[in-house]
């Protein structure tokens, strides 16, 4: 018997539904037509082209695990095998798609009034209308809960005054999910539509992490919102933070993509090149680079899986995303940066994947709770003790 | 108007295959499997046929249960429905009992148009699309590169050295079509969840009246009589330039030698 394919060492395609493989064969094909060959140059310029948002529509990417309301209701191991397909090719991708589906229409397909749902989620299914989420502040990042930014009844409206800081699509949203505190009825969620008074966006340059994908800071100034612009079912953290849980969710799967494109990127280049007269794959530390990387892709992929499957049975807990989200991100930017060194020099330009990975992991380590916050998450899931609140 | 495509699983073109040593046949279960990927410029010109002209569009596949994957793939490009004959009787069939047994269907659907993939990617004979017009008795305009169809005529641009010829035939015909002739769509995901309820009807042998003796490895009109692998490949000719030029001479002969210039 000749040894399992390397890209896929323990046979998972096995455990996979037939539709389950349609989807993922599907994505990969996109991103293989549209994303890869093109996605150096979105990096290196610094933008993701907005047209992509309709294509991914097209497809049917964007909320496709919700039901209803022009989404594709999917399973979320599906889901899943999509983000994973996505991050293969660049983060930047996986996390519009995150942010779109898990971040800013989950919470109105969760929340939302049906009036709100009918207006919102068929456009932003299609890629029509791009959202975003707001809940990270400049001075509240992993402590969310002490955000400052404010929402006040006044008369039948409300006034929203404050910042938001490092949000993913922001600049290019028709839609912002913003979440403020309310005077007595705790956080709450509001659907700003971009253009409303007192409403404004700032891209945010410089960046040299998760280059292909808008990131911007968001202010709000006096900012007035009809009554319905509120999301009447949820009121306290449980809004946000089930809505980060979903897109964390899709990080268990992403990240292994992004690791599975470094190792074959690493993998292709340690058989062929050549040094001291035969190829560097053939001396034993680069075996062992390529083999601890097989082993932690292998196992990220399979925990991945495992989650899915959980999650499909409706008895996947927070603390278990965040093992996921702990394990899968920081194997995937150990893969990244020793795939690197095995592509030498050529492992720090565009023209190979490895580099555009590694530095978009460090932002992915930091998103949707660093990797510190989830450490601690599991520690006082077992021992009882909170060591952040 | 009504449309129908014919499907067919084949082997991952990419995928290394084996041959049964028993009987000689493809071990299909062994390697990965796809669409071939000729039938889906098929789907997506019967597609294009029906949001020109309205109607319905209905694959169908020949090939065993396990085909049904590759059923659903089709209709996940959005097809409305497929006709899948599956029968164990079916195994080792040729090319031409594969048209009579395809031609058997279409009988029962009575499609206006029938598209076909110019050749399947395992055994590429291109005779099934020729063989199905000549039992239907319907015309067959085979290698299409563009196609239309105005009223009751079928048109045909199919590429030839010099340029195309265009053939025009009466429908209902057969058509096979050839890479290129359009861009498949992706499936969406909507499709690919829409698909596995899109009605799928099941025929064997005895449903479309085919005597089982006529088809299979028991009625095959060809037979694969050996196989073996491909040798590995001879190292290349070198030519090496002693620094006067003469090589290039060498090379034009080579290549007038093989009447590639
Ligand atoms: C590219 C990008 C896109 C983003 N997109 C969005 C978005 O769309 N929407 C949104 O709302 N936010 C978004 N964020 C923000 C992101 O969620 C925050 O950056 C993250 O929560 C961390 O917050 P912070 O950057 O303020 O770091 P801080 O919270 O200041 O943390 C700094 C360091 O201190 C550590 N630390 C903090 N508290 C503790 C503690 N109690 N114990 C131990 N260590 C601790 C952290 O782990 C970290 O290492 C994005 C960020 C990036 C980089």
């Amino acid at each position: 018997m000749s040894p399992p394919p390397a890209l896929d060492f323990l046979d998972l395609d096995r455990l996979l539904s037939d539709e389950e493989r349609l989807i993922r064969d599907t994505t990969r094909g996109f991103v293989a037509d549209r994303i890869l060959p093109e996605v150096a140059g979105w990096f290196e310029r610094g933008e993701l082209p907005r047209e992509l948002a309709k294509e991914l529509g097209d497809l049917g990417l964007l909320g496709m695990h919700l039901e209803g309301y022009g989404c594709a209701g999917t399973n979320a191991v599906s889901y899943g095998l999509a983000c994973l397909e996505l991050e293969a090719g660049d983060s930047g991708a996986r996390s519009f798609v995150s942010v779109q589906g898990s971040l800013a229409m989950y919470p109105i397909w969760k929340y939302g009034s049906e009036e709100q749902k009918r207006r919102w989620l068929p456009p932003m299914a299609a890629g029509e209308v791009i959202g975003c989420f707001g809940l990270t502040e400049p001075d509240f990042g992993s402590n969310p809960a002490g955000m400052r930014t404010s929402a006040r009844r006044d008369g039948g409206d409300w006034v929203l005054n404050g910042t938001k800081m490092w949000i993913t699509n922001g600049g290019i949203a028709d839609v912002a999910v913003v979440w403020a505190r309310t005077e007595d009825e705790g956080v709450r969620g509001f659907l700003v539509p971009a253009g409303t008074p007192g409403f404004s966006t700032r891209d945010i340059g410089r960046k040299l992490s998760l280059r292909a994908s808008v990131t911007s800071e968001l202010v709000l100034e006096d900012c007035r919102l009809p009554a319905d612009a509120v999301l009447p079912e949820v009121r306290g953290m449980r809004g946000p933070l089930s809505c980060l849980n979903e897109a964390r969710f899709g990080i268990v799967w992403g990240s292994m993509g992004a690791a599975r494109a470094c190792f074959q990127s690493a993998l292709e280049y340690a058989t062929t090149r050549e040094q001291f007269d035969r190829p560097i794959g053939g001396f034993q530390l680069t075996q062992q680079k390529l083999a601890d990387m097989l082993v932690e892709l292998s196992k990220g992929t399979l925990l991945a899986l495992h989650l899915g499957r959980m999650k499909d049975d409706g008895r996947l807990a927070p603390e278990q995303v965040s093992l996921g989200k702990l394990n899968n991100v920081r194997e995937a930017l150990a893969i990244a940066r020793s795939a690197r060194t095995i592509l030498g020099a050529n492992g720090i330009t565009l023209e190979y994947p490895v580099i555009r990975h590694a530095n978009n992991l460090e932002s992915v380590l930091t998103y949707e709770g660093t990797s510190e916050v989830h450490s601690l998450i599991l520690g006082q899931a077992v021992t009882g003790l909170a060591a952040f609140q | 108007m009504k449309i129908l495509v014919t499907v067919k699983r084949v082997p991952d073109t990419a995928a290394e295959k084996r041959l049964d040593p028993a009987d000689k046949t493809l071990d299909r279960e062994s390697v990965e499997t796809i669409l071939n990927p000729v039938d889906e410029y098929a789907v997506e010109e019967a597609l294009r046929l029906k949001e020109q002209h309205g109607g319905e569009v209905v694959v169908l596949c020949m090939g065993p249960s396990s085909a049904l994957a590759t059923v659903r793939k089709a209709l996940s490009m959005g097809p409305d429905a497929a006709v899948h004959v599956h029968d164990d009787a079916l195994h080792g069939s040729c090319a031409f009992n594969t048209a009579k047994v395809l031609q058997a269907a279409i009988r029962q659907v009575e499609p206006d148009i029938v598209l076909c993939g110019s050749e399947s990617t395992d055994a590429r004979t291109s005779l099934v699309p020729s063989a199905l017009a000549e039992y239907l008795g319907w015309p067959g305009l085979t290698g299409a590169k563009q196609l239309e169809v105005d009223g009751a005529t079928v048109r045909v641009h199919r590429e030839t050295e010099n340029g195309y010829d265009v053939v025009e035939a009466d429908g209902p015909a057969v058509v096979s079509v050839v890479k290129g002739i359009n861009e498949p769509r992706y499936p969406s995901f909507k499709g690919i969840m829409a698909a596995k309820s899109k009605p799928v009807t099941d025929y064997t042998l005895a449903d479309l009246g085919v005597d089982p003796g006529e088809v299979g490895t028991a009625g095959a009109t060809t037979e694969v009589v050996d196989f073996a692998p491909r040798p590995p490949r001879q190292a290349g000719q070198q030519v090496k330039d002693p620094g006067d030029g003469s090589a290039a001479v060498e090379l034009a002969e080579f290549l007038a030698g093989h009447k590639f210039i």
